[in-house]
């Protein structure tokens, strides 16, 4: 049995540490609300604009082909854009959005290796935490976006698109997957992959009622939706971003909260064995008096 | 209820929403020149160039500043998705000077192609920061009540 001293010790650090994660748990559930309300602020816009995008995909038919942005081509190279958060302390978030991300590219190997081609892989880390995943595991990284702080703007979230839609365009990637944690309630965090590029029209889940309205446009459909299309990626990417500072803060809520609990059970375990071991000592202690005395 | 026809005006960026309400005109800077919205207008989808966008309600008026974007109508509801909006009371007037010097400086200096439209962008933009600005500064009317939203 250790020393008195020693447990005593262990118990004065345990609840330093306890002192510590249970502040980050207040700090992270305000955040996390903050986060949270900032989601559900950028849900109109984005709402209206996958609507009109929808729209104006059909409306336009067999020209939307044409633009550079819908155009599907053989797969050589393909894009990963992997956002996780820039900071730990928040469970297995971060390691279960790499992992996704890395699942997900070998099966994209895999099936085109049965169909006889074997693309590239490249990613776009925004977040320290994924871009440390990529280096570590020698990946190619293309490009790096840290420290995007609590208030990430749409200019944000257009620069980490813009560098998506160029790699795109100039075909040194053919396919652009986004990887980021969907936010479903505080103790779930939802890894996802959706496909950014080529832009995949949203289908229409709105009632049939628009069907029948006739627009004016102003120009006219092909250069709106041309306009439209950089707009949608852009909000796609700002989205995922909120939902991963929302993801980031609940899992570090809930990771602290955890920890909080578990220092307090080992505050316990450990005061028990303290006073046990205080104890043992006193009795030693009696029984050496008492058999001197018998002696 | 309202004893004249009027139509819901709904103004979002990606990171809030500004205005949601009823109007009975609305004046936007389409990319094609400027529009007259009035209640019971025809199903209309344009792109918008930075400028004043104009709500007006009961005789009251609201600028709001718009950096560019889309403007849908249909079914007696106008909403626009703009990039950024401002009210013209957030308006910085300072910055937006400063930024207007900066860009008739660099645009005297540049030689271009591409630079050169990106400052007009940044001057027209502005510019147009400043009217909307002014317009507030000399407004006599009064403003659109807007209903409470939570924070």
């Amino acid at each position: 049995m250790p020393s008195t001293r020693a447990i005593r010790g262990r118990i004065r650090s345990v609840k330093n540490i306890a002192q510590i994660t249970k502040a980050l748990q207040m700090v992270a559930s305000s955040k996390m609300r903050r986060a949270q309300e900032r989601v559900e602020q950028s849900r109109p816009y984005a709402e209206q604009l996958r609507e009109l995008v929808s729209r104006l995909a059909r409306v336009t038919g067999e020209d939307v082909g044409n633009l550079a942005l819908l155009k599907q081509r053989p797969v050589r190279n393909i894009g990963y854009v992997l956002i996780t958060p820039d900071r730990g302390m928040s469970g297995a978030l971060s390691s279960n959005i790499n992992r996704k991300a890395a699942t997900s590219a070998l099966d994209q190997q895999k099936t085109f290796a049965e169909q006889g081609t074997r693309p590239g892989v490249e990613y776009v880390a925004v977040g320290r935490k994924g871009r440390d995943f990529v280096m570590r595991n020698s990946f190619h990284l293309t490009a790096e976006f840290t420290n995007y702080g609590d208030r990430p703007s749409l200019i944000d979230a257009s620069a980490i698109a813009q560098v998506a839609t160029e790699a795109f365009l100039n075909e040194s990637v053919d396919v652009v997957y986004m990887v980021y944690p969907k936010f479903i309630n505080t103790v779930t965090q939802q890894p996802t992959v959706a496909q950014l590029l080529p832009v995949q029209p949203p289908g229409d889940d709105s009632n049939a009622g628009h069907e029948t309205i006739e627009y004016i446009y102003e120009p006219d459909a092909a250069s709106i939706f041309e306009a439209l299309l950089p707009r949608y990626i852009d909000v796609q990417v700002y989205q995922a971003l909120l939902e991963t500072l929302a993801s980031f803060y609940s899992a570090q809520m809930v990771a602290m909260k955890n920890a909080s609990d578990n220092a307090k059970d080992l505050i316990q375990d450990l005061t028990l064995t303290y006073n046990k071991a205080r104890q043992a000592a006193i009795t030693t202690q009696i029984l050496e008096v008492v058999s001197g005395a018998n002696a | 209820m309202a004893t004249h026809t009027t139509m819901h005006v709904e103004v979002v960026t990606a990171e809030r929403e500004l205005y949601n309400g009823e109007a009975d005109e609305l004046i936007a800077p389409g990319t094609e020149g400027m529009l007259g919205i009035l209640p019971r207008h025809a199903a209309l989808l344009t792109t918008l160039k930075p400028g004043t966008l104009r709500i007006k309600l009961n005789g009251a008026e609201e600028p709001l500043f718009v950096s560019g974007g889309f403007l849908e109508v249909s079914n007696n509801q106008a909403t626009v998705l703009a990039d950024t909006a401002e009210h013209a009371e957030e308006i910085d007037q300072a910055r937006a000077e400063e930024a207007r010097r900066r860009a008739q400086e660099r645009l005297a200096q540049t030689t271009s192609n591409t630079e050169r439209a990106e400052l007009q962008a940044a001057l027209q933009r502005a510019i147009e920061r400043l009217r909307v600005s002014d317009i507030v500064r000399r407004r006599r009317g009064p403003r659109i009540e807007m209903p409470q939203q939570e924070q």
